[in-house]
């Protein structure tokens, strides 16, 4: 087997594989009724999730600490979201001062 | 699908269009990283469009590109998509039924599902999770195969700081749902729990372990209106 043909195994299964976990929700659910209390807790785990990986790619890097311009760009990006200032503020807010940094020579 | 452009507000469909913009952006240098990194066009452009999940993408290509297994990087990106599984069943009403739940499930992305849970009711979840859904497929996509045919333009979206900004929309998204305390309680125990796991274990894992704070989530009495829905 040649490197192109592992190579379309390795994307192909990776497409079937993240597709059906996508799926697995919206199918299982025009199966079976959901209880609200259930309801519930998988939303809290969407919240779970989305918060883990705004602290994990905000933190770190790799398996190690992420520098100082990242986590004070979203350190500044979250101070704006939490004073309710508009979305698109916090966003350029957050991607300049972590650009600003770095142009100061800030890791 | 046209009532998705009427229920969206012109203010969500602003936000959500920045996103979908530094999106591009990321996708300009993931395709640019890709062909940089001696991979040929088609492999970071066949990824975006069947696989379409950013995160994985870049593991993906720069396990294959540094000489690695493309089955040791299809795991890896496996891991790092597994969270999608508890998105989709926190999110079923939302992506849909019938046939709708096809182009649904794939075009979902950390950035629509944040967008969804923002929304209070579930026609306006609708519609920001299918506008965010498509309009990140359809930027993301191009900026892929921009990137990968104009080459080194854009490599490093950390100089414009871009790193800080996806952390900083999905912390501002989920900000509202932080107000119920279990939730937050939940989130926090969560939060520390991916943020010790990670030096020590492959990435995806730590943030699905961040469900471990769930141990602290207690559901609230059912609203009055979702009792009579």
């Amino acid at each position: 087997m040649n490197n192109t043909a592992v190579l379309l195994i390795g994307i192909g299964v990776l497409a079937v594989g993240t597709f059906s976990m996508r799926f697995a929700g919206p199918a299982l659910r025009s199966r079976v009724e959901v209880p609200e209390r259930a309801q519930q807790v998988l939303a809290a785990a969407a919240i779970v999730l989305l918060a883990a990986l705004v602290a994990t790619s905000a933190l770190t890097d790799g398996h190690g600490p992420a520098g100082v311009a990242r986590p004070a760009g979203v350190l500044v990006g979250g101070v704006l979201a939490w004073r309710k200032a508009p979305f698109v503020l916090v966003v350029v807010a957050a991607a300049a001062t972590a650009a600003g940094l770095r142009l100061l020579g800030v890791p | 699908m046209r009532s998705i452009w009427r229920t969206l507000d012109p203010g969500l469909a602003r936000d959500i269009g920045l996103v979908c913009l530094a999106d591009g952006v990321v996708g300009v240098s993931y395709g640019a990283i890709s062909v940089g990194g001696g991979l040929p066009l088609w492999v970071p452009v066949l990824l975006s469009v069947v696989v379409f999940a950013g995160a994985s993408q870049f593991l993906f290509v720069g396990i294959v590109a540094a000489g690695g297994s493309p089955i040791a990087a299809m795991i890896a990106g496996l891991l790092v998509n597994s969270r999608h599984l508890a998105f989709g069943l926190a999110l079923s009403d939302v992506i849909g039924r019938g046939w709708r739940r096809w182009p649904g499930s794939h075009v979902m992305t950390d950035e629509n599902v944040a967008f969804a849970m923002g929304q209070d009711e579930l026609e306006q979840r609708r519609a920001a999770y299918w506008a965010g859904g498509i309009g990140i497929f359809v930027c993301w996509n191009l900026g892929v195969v921009v990137g990968g045919l104009a080459g080194s333009v854009i490599t490093d979206t950390d100089v414009f700081g871009l790193d800080a900004a996806f952390p900083a929309v999905l912390l501002a998204l989920v900000l509202p749902a932080l107000r119920d305390r279990s939730t937050r309680t939940a989130a926090l125990v969560g939060v520390v729990v991916a943020l010790a796991a990670t030096p020590f274990l492959p990435a995806g894992l730590p943030v699905l372990l961040a469900l471990a704070g769930l141990l602290f989530y207690r559901a609230g009495k059912p609203a009055l209106e979702e009792v009579v829905r």
